[in-house]
């Protein structure tokens, strides 16, 4: 199955790109894109805190992931200014 | 009312959006770029979103308002983009029929946003440049 991944901020710089399609076997979870990922972005490094949205709603690492899903890992989330 | 734009944000007008006759108390908060971070001098910083998600996720804030306060009249604006300083980067506009639910909520949305709504500062400062997180955590580099 094939996942799109979109890199922001941080991740975007690192990666040097905005976004990537993966290739994972059936059933493959976020922290096995991770595993992938880092084959293909050595420089990525995404972090163990890093959240995981999928479909552009919060998910969790051990998740399963489907055919076609849009996944963002989530560096640290801008904070307010005053 | 939820809003994520490159253009300059005008607070009057997002304030005009949750002004009815039944609400005696309008709280407006402004986010604005600050000349200093930590230190150092900021030149101007750039906003950057996943933007379904984050219109997603403040629809989710302006739903719990409605839930927790009964408040409708809400209205959430982030400006995208490069911000110079004194730049209004969020205005958050609260309406209701009484003063306390709506500072109530306006507190509530702004601590919501921070923690939820994937949208990323990048300080570009003199000497470098930082993405910044949640409580004032970030990621340096230079």
């Amino acid at each position: 199955m094939r996942v799109s991944v979109r890199f922001f901020a941080l991740y975007r710089e690192r990666a040097g790109t905005s976004q990537v399609d993966v290739d994972l076997p059936e059933g493959a979870s976020p922290e096995e894109l991770i595993g992938r990922l880092r084959e293909v972005f050595p420089s990525l490094s995404i972090d163990s805190s890093a959240l995981v949205a999928v479909n552009s709603e919060y998910a969790g690492r051990k998740d399963t992931l489907h055919q076609g899903d849009e996944v963002v890992f989530i560096p640290p989330v801008s904070g307010g200014q005053a | 009312m939820i809003r994520i734009t490159l253009e300059p944000l005008d607070p009057q007008e997002i304030s005009g959006l949750v002004r009815q006759d039944g609400n005696g108390a309008v709280v407006t908060f402004l986010g604005v770029v600050r000349n200093s971070s930590e230190g150092r001098s900021v030149l101007y910083l750039e906003y950057e979103a996943y933007q379904p998600m984050a219109e997603r996720m403040l629809e989710r804030i302006s739903r719990e308002i409605r839930e927790r306060w009964a408040i409708e009249d809400v209205a959430i604006a982030h400006r995208l983009g490069r911000l110079m300083i004194g730049e209004i980067s969020l205005v958050v506009a609260i309406a209701s029929p009484h003063r306390k639910e709506a500072f109530e909520a306006a507190q509530y949305a702004l601590d919501r946003i921070k923690y939820v709504v994937p949208i990323w500062k990048k300080e570009v400062f003199e000497g470098g440049e930082a993405w910044i997180g949640s409580g004032g955590e970030g990621y340096h580099h230079s």
